[in-house]
């Protein structure tokens, strides 16, 4: 195992991002609660790999890159080998290398970890998954006969042959639930009770790790009739990451946005877009609405940012900082409705802000709420060229033609 | 009228000597007939004490038996944030606001069910509260804002809630009532529930629903809207340029599945006969517009 980054691991706790974890770890947890996994070591260099085929012996081995994004066999990153020279050509070629799925973004994601597992006798590949649902307030475990593809394009196509079970939170999933879920999936009648067995344990997982998605596509059934997860995908509540350290453990930054990463240090809510406008708003449902009018009047916003309730100076230097590396960045609207928190004391912080990172792009600013004229006192008594906005529309009007010229106005 | 929370409402804050607890008491204390409204406050070993003269109790039973609160809002850090929901329900309180956030999911489907069949409502987790100006404030909005009217106002979202208020105000129009339902995937009333309440409310003229991107309501609400509805509803959804798989703060606000999408539904709603605010800074002018429209009142007869 590696060491994770520990220094940064409390700080991520905050995120407000779901966690996610990788295939081989997802597998560590399932085989706690009797889910059978193919053998299989996680590796961190081609060494590694050569050697971990070699103890799980066998004569077909499943090279497979370990990053957080599904897609990776169509990427490339999933190969069968039938020798240790075929293991070793597989893990060079795919360890380091940008793995581009249609999860990743077209820059793709640079492999660091491999799984090695043994080759797996495939006679049937099933799909099953277990999410919260909002409608029926409860953990509803997803199943079909048709595994390995995109279960999206399932529930598009063949919707019928998704089945689903809402599972009582107080009972857990019961015997014949889980039995009868096996059948309409189409397991052997053979495999019936480990299958079952597999289900229940899946659910245990789900629960008591608080996972907010846990996903075996393909779940197989092999040519002697055993049911084994080929692949695992768990997320995490964060809000429940405080009762889990061993889950927090898990985390491997690499895989993440480092804007993203940093902001949760300081208690924000980011998250990194592709366009040029930087945004600074408070709470989330004004921060995505503060996208769409962007959007609205031709512009791109270049993420999203919820300072929370309580921005502070200090809170809104981070933030600028922050937004301030993507260097796509061409202008910056801060969008802020006082309610508790002042006008007054949101446009200092605003002003100390400007003049710590000393900013080069424009910067409109749209107040309302509380002390606003006070607010907007501070802003024009500052000297800097802060474009101030009357409204929403006229903020995002502002803000667009800033961006595209460059200059304030 | 109004809907839910009124002057003659009594509340007890679970979690009243906390930070944010204290503070939010005091704001609603001081907020309209509020002096009369906040009559208890509940932390555990802290009886016996009081907060501002709010006498506080041991246990919500004692706080209901006592004043006969029968109204809990709760400020209680998210660990413990559930449990004190359950403590409301067992306790038979009329409604629970609950303003935490931040509480595992797991906990709330939990309590969620454990409120089956039981007669308390829950707003929230996650939410900003509700207001009837100038009667009564339960959360953390900001009161001056508010005036009272003709129009309800609810909306998964705190600060586009008080924009549209404040949107509604520009416009001359006051509040009925407004109401957070909070941005978590598990939890209490949705807009579908609130609609049917502004629905039968004699001071509601016309509705505000604010949605956002996430799950399904917004499309059960537009049926509702559809089949039931006898007043003018308006309607705007954020999150339409929100990239798929991404969380937008709210935990209920993601797009997954292929469901949850934004444009569907803004067609669900439009279908509905929900006239669509199509930018977040035309909530209060569709509204008004769709007030004065049609000459007087005509929209009673759609």
């Amino acid at each position: 195992m590696t060491s994770v980054k520990a220094g940064a691991q409390k700080a991520v706790i905050d995120s407000g991002l779901p966690m996610k974890i990788h295939e081989y770890q997802g597998k560590e947890i399932l085989r706690k609660y009797g889910v059978a996994t193919p053998r299989g070591f996680p590796c961190f260099t081609v060494d590694e790999a050569v050697e971990a085929a070699r103890k799980l012996g066998g004569d077909t081995w499943v090279v497979k890159a370990q990053i957080h994004a599904g897609g990776r066999g169509k990427g490339g990153g999933v190969k069968l080998a039938r020798s240790h020279d075929e293991v070793k050509r597989h893990a060079s070629a795919i360890l380091g290398m940008q793995l581009k799925t249609h999860q990743t973004g077209p820059g793709g994601q640079k492999v660091r970890r491999l799984l090695i597992e043994e080759g797996a006798d495939i006679r049937k590949e099933l799909y099953v998954g277990m999410v919260v649902d909002r409608g029926t307030q409860r953990v509803v475990l997803m199943a079909s006969s048709e595994g390995g593809v995109d279960i999206e394009e399932v529930a598009a196509k063949s919707p019928g042959k998704i089945h689903r079970v809402a599972i009582d939170p107080a009972a857990g999933l019961a015997d014949g639930e889980a039995e009868d879920i096996a059948r309409r999936i189409g397991i052997p009648q053979r495999a019936i009770p480990q299958a079952r067995d597999l289900l229940k344990g899946l659910y245990r997982a789900f629960d008591e790790t608080d996972a907010s998605l846990a996903e075996v596509n393909p779940l197989i059934v092999t040519g002697d009739e055993r049911v084994l997860a080929l692949d695992a995908k768990m997320n995490f509540d964060d809000n429940a990451l405080f009762r889990h350290p061993e889950i927090v453990a898990l985390r491997d930054l690499d895989e993440e946005d480092p804007a993203e990463v940093e902001a949760s240090k300081f208690d924000l809510s980011y998250i990194s877009l592709d366009g040029d406008i930087g945004c600074l708003v408070n709470g989330a449902g004004l921060a995505m609405a503060t996208m769409d009018i962007i959007k609205l009047y031709g512009g791109n916003p270049a993420n999203f940012l919820d300072v929370g309730g309580g921005a502070s100076a200090e809170k809104v230097t981070e933030a600028f900082k922050i937004m301030l590396r993507n260097p796509n960045l061409k202008a910056i609207l801060v969008n802020i409705f006082g309610g508790i928190m002042k006008c007054d004391v949101i446009a200092e912080g605003v002003v100390a802000a400007a003049r710590q990172v000393s900013l080069k792009v424009p910067l409109v600013v749209r107040l309302e709420g509380t002390n606003v004229e006070l607010g907007k006192k501070i802003l024009a008594q500052s000297r800097l060229p802060i474009i101030s906005a009357a409204n929403m529309a006229d903020a995002a009007q502002k803000i667009v033609a800033a961006a595209k010229t460059g200059r304030a106005g | 009228m109004s809907i839910l929370i009124d002057r003659n409402t009594r509340v007890v804050t679970q979690g009243i000597t906390g930070k944010t607890g204290q503070f939010h008491t005091k704001m609603g204390w001081e907020y309209a007939n509020g002096r009369n409204c906040y009559v208890a406050g509940v932390t555990p070993k802290k009886g016996g004490q009081s907060y501002e003269g709010i006498p506080i109790f041991e246990t919500v039973r004692e706080a209901k038996e006592k004043t006969g609160a029968t109204v809990s809002v709760i400020y209680v850090p998210p660990p413990y944030a559930a449990a004190a929901i359950d403590e409301a329900v067992d306790a038979g309180l009329d409604l629970v606001i609950c303003i935490t956030e931040g509480i595992p999911v797991r906990d709330m489907i939990r309590t969620r069910y454990r409120m089956q069949g039981k007669k308390t409502l829950l707003i929230g987790p996650n939410c900003p509260g509700v207001i009837t100006p100038d009667e009564i404030k339960i959360g953390i909005m900001p009161g001056h804002i508010h005036k009272k009217g003709p129009v309800g106002v609810v909306s998964r979202s705190g600060t586009l809630t008080y924009e549209a208020v404040g949107q509604l105000m520009e416009q001359g129009l006051g509040q009925s009532t407004c109401v957070g339902i909070g941005g978590d995937p598990v939890n209490g009333l949705k807009h579908v529930d609130v609609l049917r309440m502004f629905n039968d409310d004699p001071a509601t003229e016309a509705v505000v629903m604010v949605g956002e991107i996430g799950g399904t309501n917004e499309e059960e609400a537009a049926r509702w809207v559809k089949a039931n509805m006898k007043k003018p509803v308006v309607g705007f959804i954020a999150g339409v340029t929100a990239p798929p798989g991404k969380r937008m703060g709210h935990a209920g606000a993601i797009i997954s599945g292929g469901k949850g999408k934004a444009e569907d539904k803004v067609a669900a709603m439009e279908s509905a006969g929900i006239a669509i605010a199509d930018s977040p800074a035309s909530l209060g002018t569709t509204l008004a517009k769709v007030l004065g429209g049609g000459g007087g009142k005509g929209w009673f007869s759609r």
